[in-house]
């Protein structure tokens, strides 16, 4: 009990210092690009109603699901055929290192191009950036099967899909997982750049429409908003990490305590 | 074997950019939105013997240098410091578990506000997402340490400062150079995008500028050129790694005997 | 027929610019309900031999027979238990599960996977175990859930590569006891390799020494020790010793690489 409530100490001790100071400091403050921290908390509540969850939060959230599944597939199933065959990946890998080096908002106006202003647009950008991650990761993950494993499974005659289910993707999972670790905060970045280049609605727009009309306190509540998502969408992932990849963890454990 | 996959890398990278070449031309795709190859190539000779160009490329490396300096800097001071502070990592672990995930990108209106177009709305982004990067490989280092080396150390009455240049540090340099491999991807990445969406001056802006007058061969020339400085950065960053810890490792060695 | 039938297998590896020649010239049968043991020096290709005859490697010339059909890929007549039984088992699947994982692609129906699974871990005495993931258990018991698994798949011939040589000694006594009697339980046709003289005379009817590469068939001995052994007492008869002592000399005969004249190419056992 003692273990437990010490440990909860640590975990908000620091978090309510800095608030506190936070607080302190900015109280009584007339400079307007920071405001007191009670205004900044006050104002929240009015300006994230129910509607403007629905109407900015939610279509934000919409486009980051999509495109982050769209690269999901798309970089999972790519990854699975480059990483099977080493011929291929020769011949891939000089290419996926120059798309992967370009920095994925840059694609924004490229994108704009092709897909226009609209949803489309965003899901294809929070894709084009959120894949690479995934689809090296798979790759990787692909490449290391253990050799005995593979030739285990040879001599069972499990082939094919089968095999792929059952040992290809599930010993990659680990590493596939790290990519998809690194997509997700790619993914959201993208999302609220996509918004601020050119939109009507979402998180990224409405922070930006705070900003150029000087309304500072909505503002930081956007921000405070958008490190809330950032970090809750971290926590889901880690919560459905720790499930999928219990064996993996276990398997860990295990190794570290008999060498 | 290695000849063979370096040429069919060569096949592959060739094969790509005449595929770049034929399908605009094909139709397939409209040339108003994707231009072949050979005037994508032309539009990046334009650019590499434009001097705006030259200027443009140094605000972007100054911008990314200086702020992965200073995100290094204080990513391996801050990790340090938590390290051997008693009580310390406990206490920030919730912390850093929060503000880790918080997108750089949140900060972009508070930059504008504060600074603008200057230099320094491009720092706050670029170090503030690479000092993450920094920090948490640092952290990593730091747990790997042996805690028989640093009992050892201890009982052999070394001091603080002592043990972390002995023990310490040898230990997590591995890590941090990780870390700053990954902070100057991160860094580029950000100081490009800062001037992009803000308008400072740099390579971000310039495509800015090339898509808003349509220059669509120079856009896609623009880009071209961000990839190939992100590879420059990826493939330096990981020599210097290499680098670096080959002489880490062999002076460990020699020191353990 | 015979359960086994390898002649003329040979296998050479080109690489590099380099030619070498693993497995010269192996000639020997098995019957079916046979425990054959296969031992040589190290480095005598007795791996190598072992994936050619289960069809996991390509010889280069020669053939293996299974029941009198030929060999060309893993057929489903065998079944492998691995050295490394850790890569071997796929730690995210349950021993349960990693026991049925072969037999779903023979297309069993469910009820009758069920039954061979919980038969088979009960033959190894692992029952219990079934809901356990691999790496929880200890490296005997996972050698365990790896011979079930090959149990359960009911192959024609067992191909059991060096299975014990990364366990403990006395975890090794136990596996081997196991070995032993699940071959006269069930009947089964057993090719055991290993590098153990002691273990090969121990469990073996038969032991087909290997000459040093490039490996050819050295000799074939017959154990005739009784069909009942143990641990304790048949590794202190007289007989065992002299069986042991007689391998062991071929062996080193083979380590000095014995002329090719003097090296038996017959199939049938002289009697001893």
């Amino acid at each position: 009990m003692r273990r437990l409530l010490l440990r909860l100490f640590f975990v908000v001790a620091l978090p309510l210092v800095l608030v506190a100071v936070w607080w302190a400091a900015s109280d009584g403050s007339t400079n307007p690009f920071w405001p007191p921290l009670r205004t900044i908390l006050k104002t929240f509540p009015d300006v994230w109603t129910g509607d403007r969850l629905r109407t900015d939060v939610l279509p934000s959230i919409w486009r980051l699901a999509a495109g982050y599944a769209l690269a999901t597939v798309v970089g999972i199933a790519l990854g699975t055929v480059i990483g099977s065959y080493r011929r291929v990946r020769a011949v891939c890998e000089p290419v996926l290192e120059f798309l992967r080096a370009v920095p994925p908002p840059v694609l924004v106006p490229v994108i704009m191009l092709f897909a226009g202003i609209g949803d489309t647009m965003k899901i294809v950008v929070i894709a084009s950036g959120c894949v690479w991650p995934v689809l090296l990761n798979t790759v990787e993950g692909v490449r290391a099967v253990d050799s005995v494993m593979l030739e285990t499974a040879r001599s069972y005659g499990i082939t094919g899909v089968a095999r792929l289910r059952n040992l290809v993707l599930r010993s990659a999972s680990p590493q596939i997982f790290a990519g998809l670790r690194q997509a997700l905060s790619i993914g959201i970045i993208l999302m609220v750049i996509s918004e601020m280049f050119a939109a009507s609605d979402g998180i990224g727009f409405t922070i930006v429409q705070f900003q150029r009309s000087f309304a500072i306190p909505d503002m930081w509540t956007g921000i405070l908003v958008l490190g809330l998502l950032g970090f809750l969408l971290s926590v889901l992932f880690q919560l459905v990490e720790r499930r999928v990849l219990a064996w993996y963890h276990g398997l860990r454990a295990s190794t570290r305590r008999s060498p | 074997m290695r000849g063979l996959n370096t040429a069919l890398g060569a096949a592959g990278l060739a094969a790509f950019l005449a595929l770049g070449e034929a399908v605009p031309r094909l139709g397939l795709v409209k040339e108003a939105y994707f231009p072949p190859t050979s005037r994508i190539a032309s539009a990046l000779w334009d650019e590499l013997t434009d001097g705006a160009f030259w200027s443009a490329l140094g605000d972007t490396l100054t911008g990314w240098a200086i702020g992965l300096a200073i995100a290094a800097g204080a990513g391996v001071v801050v990790g340090v410091l938590v390290s051997i502070v008693p009580y310390l990592r406990e206490a920030t672990a919730s912390t850093i578990e929060f503000l880790r995930p918080i997108p750089s990108v949140a900060l972009i209106p508070l930059a504008v506000l504060l600074y603008g177009t200057q230099l320094k709305s491009v720092l706050l982004l670029v170090v503030y997402a690479s000092f993450w990067q920094v920090l948490i490989q640092t952290l990593y280092g730091v747990q790997d340490v042996d805690p028989v080396a640093e009992e050892t150390a201890r009982s052999y009455g070394l001091g603080t400062w002592a043990r972390v240049r002995h023990v310490l540090w040898p230990t997590a340099l591995p890590y941090v150079m990780t870390g700053v491999r990954l902070a100057a991807a991160v860094a580029l990445i950000l100081a490009i995008t800062a001037e992009l969406v803000i308008g400072a001056p740099g390579l971000g802006q310039r495509i800015a500028i090339a898509q808003t007058s349509q220059a669509v061969p120079d856009l896609y020339a623009l880009i071209v050129v961000a990839g190939l400085l992100g590879l420059i950065v990826n493939v330096g960053a990981r020599t210097v790694e290499r680098r670096a810890l080959a002489w880490h490792q062999s002076v460990r060695g020699e020191v353990a005997v | 027929m015979h359960a086994l039938d390898v002649s003329g297998l040979q296998k050479v590896y080109e690489g590099s610019g380099r030619r070498v020649e693993a497995v010269r010239d192996l000639t020997f049968t098995v019957e079916t309900g046979e425990l054959v043991c296969l031992v040589g020096p190290s480095g005598c290709g007795k791996t190598t031999l072992l994936k050619c005859v289960g069809g996991l490697l390509a010889p280069s010339a020669g053939r293996v027979m299974l029941s009198g059909k030929p060999v060309s890929g893993p057929p489903p007549g065998m079944a492998f238990v691995f050295q490394e039984y850790g890569r071997s088992l796929f730690p995210w699947m349950r021993v349960g599960e990693n026991v049925e994982l072969p037999l779903k692609q023979k297309g069993l129906s469910k009820a009758r996977r069920r039954e061979l699974v919980a038969d088979a871990l009960e033959s190894v005495g692992l029952s219990d175990a079934a809901g356990a993931y691999p790496w929880q258990l200890s490296g005997g018991m996972q050698q365990r859930v790896a011979i079930a698994r090959a149990l359960a798949y009911e192959p024609q011939v067992l191909l059991m590569d060096e299975p014990f040589a990364a366990v403990d000694a006395q975890t090794r006594a136990d596996l081997e006891d196991l070995v032993r009697r699940l071959w006269r339980e069930r009947g089964m046709t057993i090719l055991f390799v290993t590098h153990d003289i002691d273990e090969a005379v121990y469990l073996g009817e038969r032991v087909v020494v290997l000459s040093a590469s490039p490996t050819v068939v050295q000799e074939q001995l017959k154990v005739d020790l009784p069909a009942e052994r143990d641990q304790l007492h048949t590794r202190v008869d007289p007989r065992f010793a002299e069986l042991r002592t007689h391998v062991y000399q071929q062996i080193q005969a083979a380590k000095r690489g014995v002329p090719q004249d003097e090296v038996t190419k017959s199939n049938t056992p002289p009697p001893h």
